[in-house]
């Protein structure tokens, strides 16, 4: 399996991943980070290919993270707790 | 395992004043920071880190620097090509990327970039049009499409007032030497895609030694159009890519484009750049004749000077004088003045650098030897000086002493010797000659032959060469031990 860890203190909520993500492994999440941003999160554990394109798309440096066949550790690791 | 990761190009923090430390400074969705990790990536991938010298412009993307481990550079407004020509001539190996926002390089900076293109500067240009000026609130610029509009054309663009929309990459593609140029969206996935491919040609052109390079990207400014970050995805896609069309205008370093070949013969490449060797400038500067048998000086530390006093007291020729010295030893130097609008009295310093290698940059910040010709001077630079430099005042008007006492320090009244001889300016002269003298930097026989070919009133070249004999003098009675 796969999936994509979003960091919460980077992502800025601005859903351009959200919305490019052919598989629909992302969301925007309801809990405001520190810089008040609503981030996004993955919901993809079953369909997430690992292509990279949230990466790509992503503006900030750090906030995506792509892992192809690994599962992820804990719940958090997706971003939800954020 | 991770297949994608935040390139190790970026800082692992970025240490801003005041900022969350792992984000960046730009607004949410905007394109700069996915063409900055394009950059970091192609970076990392091609393995050239430690050569990378960044461009930042004026513009959002002027801190840069705070994001890239890599050499930076922060440039005025629009002269980013013109640096990246002076790092070119200076460092043969480093890579160096040009980037610049629309305002920036199809405004103020037009004719740096027409021309580093017309040289076929061995760069790579990246280019973010968001077609308009971000940075200051969202003014037209020279990309903003007909009609659009910012806080400068509240009723929109008008091209009978405001001229049309200027297409850059259209302009370069009229230039021969450039190698690469292409246009490219960060609209959606596939441009994004593109983009990265564009990124990583443009700069393996550059490690390849190919040419100018130069890579258009159309990149959502949100907060200034107004509109949310998808939003302004779809935006350039039906506005902005119509009127700047997506494409490849030239690559010729790819196999199937035929008269590329032109702009390959075109391109200057560094080694055919005419550098000009220590002996020809030598030459150039007519003291060859004066001292036949060059020896190359090593000199046991680098020398960074900084010469201080006000307009009039011979400090930028002084530092003139000592850096042709410098060239006359078969070293290397420069010469960095400074000085305020008054021609008279008012401050004025010259940076002076004698190295045995190569000079990168020709600013002084933390001189190991500092000639104060003046007591605001000694004032303004006495912390500067590096412990253990040395400070030489002229105490005919610098009454004061020095505080430090981690520099060696002599007090010479350069301006009284030189008045004896009838030539007060000529101060500048005392004190270099027992610079030279005191710290056995070179013979002072040296500074005597370059004294008549630099001197440009050649009525005052034997005045000179006479205060350097009462300088010596003056040294050898009151100084040397
Ligand atoms: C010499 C000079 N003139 C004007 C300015 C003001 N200024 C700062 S950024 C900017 C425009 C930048 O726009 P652009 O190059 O499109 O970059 P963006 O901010 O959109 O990325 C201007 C005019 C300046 N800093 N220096
Ligand atoms: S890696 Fe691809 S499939 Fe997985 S979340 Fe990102 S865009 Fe979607
Ligand atoms: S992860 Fe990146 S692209 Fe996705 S919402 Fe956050 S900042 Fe935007
Ligand atoms: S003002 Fe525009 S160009 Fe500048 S950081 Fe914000 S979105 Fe980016």
């Amino acid at each position: 399996m796969n999936y994509v860890k979003i960091s919460a203190d980077q992502c800025k909520g601005c859903r351009v991943c959200v919305q490019a993500c052919p598989n629909h492994c992302l969301k925007i999440g309801s809990v405001f980070n520190t810089m008040g941003y609503q981030s996004a999160v993955f919901i993809g554990e079953d369909r997430c290919t690992a292509c990279g394109i949230c990466f790509y798309v992503c503006p900030e440096p750090g906030a995506v993270t792509v892992f192809k066949n690994e599962k992820p550790q804990k719940k958090r690791d997706t971003g939800e707790s954020a | 395992m991770i297949k994608h990761k935040k390139p190790t190009a970026f800082y692992e923090t970025f240490e801003r004043k005041g900022h969350n430390d792992t984000s960046t400074h730009y607004c949410p969705g905007c394109g700069h920071g996915t063409v900055h990790k394009f950059i970091a990536e192609a970076i990392d991938d091609l393995g050239v880190k430690d050569q990378v010298v960044f461009l930042s412009p004026v513009g959002c993307s002027v801190f840069a620097y705070y994001y890239f481990d890599a050499g930076n550079i922060q440039c005025s407004h629009g002269r980013a090509p013109a640096v990246a020509t002076g790092v070119r001539r200076v460092h043969k190996d480093a890579v160096i990327i040009s980037y610049q926002g629309d305002g920036d390089l199809a405004g103020i900076g037009t004719s740096e970039i027409i021309h580093a293109a017309n040289r076929g500067e061995n760069i790579t240009v990246f280019f973010v049009n968001n077609a308009i000026y971000g940075m200051t609130g969202g003014q037209m610029a020279p990309t903003t499409l007909n009609g659009q509009k910012t806080l400068t054309t509240p009723l929109g663009r008008d091209p009978g007032r405001d001229g049309l929309p200027i297409g850059m990459a259209e302009i370069m593609n009229a230039i021969t030497a450039p190698v690469y140029i292409e246009r490219v969206s960060l609209s959606s996935t596939k441009g994004v895609l593109k983009t990265r491919k564009a990124v990583r040609k443009g700069l393996k052109n550059q490690i390849d030694g190919r040419g100018f390079s130069f890579i258009e990207i159309l990149s959502p400014c949100p907060v200034n159009w107004k509109m949310d970050p998808v939003e302004a995805r779809e935006w350039i896609a039906g506005n902005l890519e119509p009127v700047f069309p997506i494409t490849c205008f030239r690559d010729a370093c790819s196999q199937d484009q035929k008269d590329s070949q032109i702009a390959v013969e075109h391109s200057v490449e560094s080694d055919q750049i005419p550098f000009m060797d220590d002996k020809e400038l030598v030459s150039l500067l007519k003291v060859d004749a004066l001292i036949p048998n060059l020896e190359i000086l090593n000199l046991e530390e680098d020398q960074l000077v900084k010469i201080a006093g006000f307009g009039g007291q011979g400090v930028l020729s002084g530092g003139v004088l000592l850096a042709k010295c410098g060239i006359a030893e078969g070293i290397h130097a420069t010469w960095l003045p400074s000085y305020g609008p008054e021609m008279r009295g008012g401050r004025a310093y010259a940076s002076v650098i004698l190295a045995n290698d190569e000079i990168g940059s020709p600013v002084v910040d933390e001189p190991n030897v500092l000639i104060a010709m003046n007591g605001p001077s000694l004032d303004a630079f006495e912390d500067d000086v590096v412990p253990g430099g040395f400070i030489l005042v002229n105490s005919s008007i610098a009454t004061r002493k020095v505080k430090r006492d981690d520099v060696s320090v002599l007090y010479i009244p350069a301006s009284d010797i030189a008045k004896k001889e009838g030539l007060t300016a000529a101060a500048n002269v005392v004190l270099l000659t027992i610079y030279l003298k005191h710290k056995g930097i070179m013979s002072t026989e040296t500074l005597r032959k370059i004294i008549p070919v630099s001197v440009t009133r050649k009525k005052f070249i034997n005045t000179n060469l006479r205060i350097m004999d009462k300088a010596l003098e003056y040294y050898d009675n009151n100084v040397r031990i």
